[in-house]
């Protein structure tokens, strides 16, 4: 190799400071003991000490292969400008908030540092870099920040110098590699003989290929800058000598080191940060899980559709420097022994685990075991697939088929908190597999084919299960599609199937291997039990994680407001709960359908459901009653008979009017209809009955009236400012447009790997209890006290009105700007459905933000052909039936709605399209 | 105060010099012909004689500049001497004079570039990047007036977008005329948003400019209704508030484009009697959004409109029948 002095950036590369840039002579180690290297590195501490503001600290930044210290150049700026954000806004205060100082190396061999042409294995870079930050004479608090290789160098340094370290920072990077495992394929050619030097020094491929690793291609000069310092092959060098240097196996001469800072980084116990972009070939979620895995208190936040470079993909500096600001106390005193008070990170998530009111948790597969001697019928399956009839389960059954797999699971390794993706339709397989799941502290990951192959890929790969158990057409997408986890077939699979799908075993296989295994010890309350998946209606699926405890207090909101009891047995096609039926103690059953369309179900499945099993409950989503009520003729004399045993009737899924409510009342005379309002995040947060929704009509609210909190829930409402944007502090005051914040003990506990969306959710929402409520809770005198109320911002927005009922008015990013103040869609709406011709509609902004003009895009009653204007008459009938001024009148053919429900209208795209169209674009469908 | 209205027998003139009169200000109008307004004094003669203009002048303290040359097309030289030649005379005469007020009123089109404007402020005049004669001088025009604006005579230049309203023989009567005709095509079905004035309060806005000029000046607004509706529906509007069948065939914008150039060209060479049938500015006129953001005109001259467009076709119904 070749060897070369440092030299400086040009000054004019695109988003770099050249204040910034620094050469220094750095006394060696190891290799070069006795010599001096000059390192090139990127710092902004002059300039801070210029605007004379506190320091808390220093990040100490490390980039990866073949990039240098320019990736972490907005960092820099950001930081500086907050100081001096700071020190304009703070001039009169006595004390300006303290600011980071950043210092971003170029290794040696990369970047604009020294070319030594010596061979530097990990453990020489780890020493080099503490060489670099003696020679600095680096004190005081420091962080690390690392990206690929470059997590590790950092994350290497980060353990050998726990005196000064206070938090650790990471950007897709890797600290462990399975033995036995192959490295990623692009790593593997890069690697084979003769390749090496030729992908990555002699051509500049692999800079290449790296650069291409964003979502959206960079900026020519962007990429040229990242070119600069490795124009020529004698350069290059050093990116070579990283790629040789991946540890393929225990044979190799780093895999020690890299062992060490791998089991080190385990017993860090500081705050913590990872943002990674998982369109990443080489830093997949395999890494990212086992680093979860080490440090299971941090802050994770996993950009969907960011790539290997994620620092260019999204505005990570943003998200630095609020992670810094909301974890400023610990991040700014090293030693544990400063803050005796609050616990350390680690304590933190053990203490949220171990809640307190364990003695009151009924786990929800308390009534299996109550009845597992009961022969009486928990589960009924009505589907004919495969050419067998309805299936039955008996309670007995039941029990016994979960103890067997959940001891199956335990016998191949399943452990507790590792998480099992379910590809299993609603009946009785899923529901034992479940429970079995759940019993043994595994986590179930229930991601539904609602979602679209799209979304469930990314839902599945997103949620890095452990194992996948499936029926054969889930198989195949998991192993077409390259799911991870073990695969579990749900059916015996001849030998060859088995090995082109990647099963390592049957479920009937896992019941002959546990019949002797014990099951583990139950899981706790604040244990991990369910993922479950947004309908992705509003941008990618997110993962919502429940706990036990939430679990079972759903269970017992259903069960205690709408007095399920073991007699009621209860017909539902609606996953999350088709699968509450053993845990309420009651028969479940699942009418024949094709459960990824609910829109398939006939009113005649459902009498055939209630025949079967005698239920008096049936839950159905909008889709599924719009086709139930299109049905209804087919019915017999007796299929109606059979309805009229049912005594309630809930829709579930998303609010519908009163109207196709009451056309359910003809079918199921005898039923009680509900229209409960929740989401994934809050199954149940209100619920309204037909009858309610009659006497809430009529009167001057706008929206859709969803009723009154459910059990312990509590509602607040955090009003719009003029911007659109719910920045009011969360209020029960009537009548005020905002963001609906809920609080139930059945609330999921948080989203899976978003810790951005966490921290949204949650903001601003530290508010008072209702007294109602601490006065129940102090009336117990022997009750424990009750817990903080956690809340959730839902993203939806509506008003209470006098009498305490929630009004819905629409998705917060669907909100319509006005010039005169934000509007919500779904009051206008409704008041264009009102028009004879009109079927469905839609109310969306265009034009720019605060000037944003309303325009209703309907679907007509006989079907119009063609986008475009609606007819002068319509058009005049429409804007007649609101007080909304509409700029436009739009007709469709069809409004493009979510696969789940089949009833959200993406009005997000309608907008879009419609600004386009209004702008004088060409006629295109929306 | 007394006012001096130029140009006041056009549609826009006429109501503009009417709402002069009822503000209760002594209002003279300069223009060709009689303007037929109740209650003013009308000298005749033309903005681009420099004696006439003086002649009107005389003892002014507020002067609303409308005479222009308004037309599709046409031979440049006669736009320029009405538009820039005869606004420059104006703005002269009036400093002469001592006049404290000057409303310039002017075009959108002024800057208009022939792309796609949604909720847009009133960008700078740009002859260069105009679209048709008429723009071209219309800008030059409020350049000269807005460089006149002093703390002796405050100028406030009003861009008022498409007025219309009943007796209009610009607009309305060459929509109904085309309509009836047959001629008046849809471009991409009509469906670009514009913005409209009804007559009423352009006149309005543009006395509350008179009003406002001491704090308003120096500075060119977008005067609209604040209600933009796709073309088709205005159109529409307007064909069925006259009794006459609205347009009901759409052609590709870019045809209507290509059309509209060709089409003026072969004009330029034999100039017949009408306007051609479709200008390139008028296709983009038809098939590209314009529409304003009114939030600072509204503040600037504490004015909002009185009549909404559902209101104005009303009014025009009414009239035609």
């Amino acid at each position: 190799m070749v060897t070369e002095a440092a030299s400086r950036p040009p000054h004019d590369l695109p988003g770099l400071d050249p204040r910034f840039s620094r050469v220094t002579a750095v006394p060696g180690s190891g290799v070069d003991a006795g010599l001096t290297r000059d390192w090139h590195y990127l710092d902004n501490g002059d300039e801070l000490a210029r605007l004379g503001v506190p320091i808390a600290g220093t990040i100490l930044a490390v980039h990866g292969n073949p990039t240098w210290s320019y990736y972490w150049r907005e960092l820099l700026t950001q930081t500086l400008q907050a100081a001096e954000d700071g020190a304009a806004a703070d001039d009169a205060s006595a004390a300006a908030a303290p600011a980071w100082r950043v210092i971003a190396v170029d290794q040696l061999d990369m970047g604009f540092s020294e070319r030594t042409g010596i061979h530097r294995p990990l453990a020489q870079r780890v020493a080099d870099l503490t060489a670099f930050t003696e020679a600095l004479s680096l004190d005081g608090p420091v962080i690390s920040l690392g990206h690929d290789w470059g997590g590790v160098v950092s994350l290497g340094w980060a353990v050998d110098h726990a005196e000064q370290l206070t938090g650790v920072m990471l950007l897709n990077t890797a600290v462990h590699h399975e033995t036995g495992k192959p490295i990623p394929a692009p790593l593997r050619l890069a690697r084979a003989r003769g390749m090496l030097a030729a992908s990555t020094v002699r051509t500049p491929a692999f800079l290449e290929t790296t650069l291409a690793l964003t979502s959206e291609p960079l900026d020519p000069a962007v990429k040229d800058a990242y070119r600069a310092p490795y124009r020529t092959a004698a350069r290059r060098g050093g990116i070579g000598g990283f790629v040789a240097d991946i540890p393929v196996d225990s044979s190799h001469e780093s895999f020690s080191e890299l062992d060490r800072i791998a089991t080190a980084v385990a017993q860090l116990d500081l705050p913590a940060l990872m943002l990674w972009g998982p369109r990443d070939p080489i830093f997949s979620d395999y890494y990212l899980d086992d680093l979860i895995e080490r440090l299971p208190h941090a802050n994770v936040h996993r950009f969907e559709g960011a790539g290997h470079l994620v620092a260019e993909d999204v505005p990570y500096a943003d998200f630095v420097l609020t992670w810094l600001g909301d974890n400023a106390a610990s991040l700014a005193s090293p030693g544990s022994d400063s803050a005796p008070a609050s616990p350390s990170p680690r304590e933190a998530i053990a203490a949220a685990s171990a809640t307190s009111d364990d003695s009151s948790f009924v786990p929800l597969w308390h009534n299996l075991d109550k009845r597992a001697d009961d022969t009486a019928t928990a589960v009924i399956d009505m589907s004919t697939r495969g050419n067998r009839g309805p299936q039955q389960v008996s309670w007995r059954q039941l029990s016994d088929r979960v103890n067997r797999i959940a001891a199956g699971l335990t016998a191949i390794g399943v452990r507790k908190g590792q998480r099992v993706s379910l590809l299993v339709p609603p009946g009785p397989t899923l529901t034992a597999v479940v429970y079995a799941c759940l019993r043994i502290g595994a986590v179930i990951v229930v991601a539904d084919a609602g979602l679209g192959v799209k979304g469930l890929t990314r839902a599945v790969r997103g949620s890095w299960p452990d194992f996948v158990i499936g029926e054969a057409p889930g198989l195949i997408a998991a192993r077409t599609l390259g799911w991870p986890g073990v695969r579990i077939s749900t059916a015996q699979l001849p030998k060859v199937s088995a090995a082109t799908l990647g099963v390592s075993y049957s479920l009937r296989d896992l019941i002959t291997l546990g019949a002797n295994t014990p099951l583990p010890a139950e899981p706790r309350s604040g244990d991990d039990a369910a993922i479950l998946f947004t309908s992705g209606s509003t941008g990618p699926a997110k993962g919502v994680v429940y706990r036990h405890g939430q679990l079972s207090a759903l269970r017992d909101v259903l069960a205690s407001h709408f007095e399920v009891t073991s007699d009621t047995g209860l017909v539902t096609g609606f996953a999350p709960f088709a699968l509450l039926g053993p845990a309420l103690g009651t028969r479940s059953v699942t009418p024949e359908m094709d459960v990824s369309a609910p829109r398939t179900l006939t009113a005649r499945a459902v009498a055939a459901a209630v025949e079967a099993s005698g239920a008096s409950m049936v839950f159905l989503s909008p889709a599924a009653i719009l086709n139930v009520v299109a049905t209804a003729g087919d019915l017999t004399s007796n299929d109606r008979s059979e309805l009229e045993r049912v005594r309630s009737f809930l829709s579930t899924g998303a609010p519908i009017g009163s109207e196709l409510l009451a056309s359910v009342g003809t079918i199921m005379p005898n039923a009680t209809a509900h229209s409960p309002y929740g989401m994934t995040e809050c199954l149940l947060v209100t619920d309204i009955t037909l009858d309610g929704i009659r006497a809430a009509a009529g009167g001057a609210n706008t929206g859709v009236c969803v009723g009154k909190p459910i059990g312990e829930n509590q509602l607040r409402i955090s009003a719009l400012d003029e911007h659109g944007a719910a920045t009011g502090s969360p209020s029960t005051e009537p009548g005020v447009l905002g963001e609906i914040v809920v609080s139930a003990p059945h609330l999921k506990d948080h989203y899976d790997r978003l810790w951005l969306t966490d921290r949204e959710a949650a903001r601003e929402t530290t508010v008072e209890t209702d007294a109602v409520g601490s006065a129940a809770a102090s009336d117990a005198t022997d009750a424990p006290a009750a817990p903080a109320a956690r809340w959730h911002r839902t993203g939806d927005v509506g008003h209470l009105d006098e009498l305490g009922r929630l009004w819905v008015e629409g998705r917060l990013p669907h909100v319509i700007v006005t010039s005169t103040g934000p509007i919500a869609p779904v009051g206008a709406e409704q008041d264009v459905e009102s028009v004879a011709a009109v079927r469905r509609a839609a109310v969306v902004g265009v034009g720019p933000h605060q000037l944003r003009q309303a325009v209703a895009v309907v679907e007509t009653v006989s079907p119009t052909r063609r986008p475009g204007l609606a007819s002068p008459e319509l058009t005049a009938a429409v804007r007649e039936s609101t007080t909304l001024p509409l700029v436009a009148v739009l007709a469709v053919p069809e409004l493009p709605t979510d696969i789940r429900h089949n009833s959200k209208i993406d009005r997000s795209r309608l907008s879009v399209w419609a600004e386009r169209l209004l702008a004088g674009g060409k006629p295109t469908a929306p | 105060m007394i006012v001096l209205v130029t140009g006041a027998s056009g549609f826009l003139g006429r109501a503009v010099a009417a709402e002069a009169v009822a503000a209760g200000h002594d209002v003279r109008t300069l223009q060709r012909r009689p303007s037929g307004v109740d209650g003013v004094t009308d000298f005749l003669g033309s903005i681009t004689d420099p004696d006439h203009v003086a002649t009107a002048m005389e003892g002014v303290e507020g002067v609303i500049h409308l005479a222009a040359k308004v037309s599709l097309a046409g031979d440049p030289h006669a736009f320029h001497t009405v538009n820039v030649e005869g606004t420059q005379l104006v703005l002269a005469a009036a400093e002469a004079a001592g006049v404290s007020r000057f409303v310039q009123v002017s075009s959108p089109s002024v800057a208009h570039s022939g792309s796609a404007l949604a909720g847009v402020g009133a960008e700078p005049a740009s002859p260069e990047h105009a679209r048709s004669e008429y723009a071209r001088t219309k800008a030059t025009a409020e350049l000269l007036a807005l460089a006149s604006d002093s703390d002796r005579m405050h100028v406030v230049a009003i861009r008022p977008h498409l007025v219309w309203g009943p007796g209009d023989t610009q607009l309305v009567g060459r929509i109904v005329d085309r309509a009836r005709r047959g001629r008046l095509p849809l471009l991409n079905g009509g469906t670009a948003l514009i913005d409209t004035t009804y007559i009423d309060n352009a006149a309005s806005g543009i006395v509350a400019a008179l009003h406002r000029a001491d704090t308003a000046h120096g500075k060119a607004y977008v005067l609209t209704n604040g209600e933009p509706r796709p073309v088709a529906d205005i159109l529409a509007g307007i064909c069925l508030a006259s009794g006459v069948q609205p347009p009901r065939w759409s052609i590709p914008a870019a045809v209507g484009r290509t059309a509209g150039s060709l089409v003026e060209r072969v004009w330029a060479v034999r100039p017949g009697a009408d306007e051609p049938p479709m200008t390139r500015f008028l296709a983009e006129q038809l098939s590209t959004a314009h529409w304003f953001d009114q939030r600072d005109i509204r503040e600037a001259l504490d004015w909002s409109p009185a009549v909404s467009i559902d209101e104005g076709l009303h009014r025009l119904s009414r009239h035609e029948q």
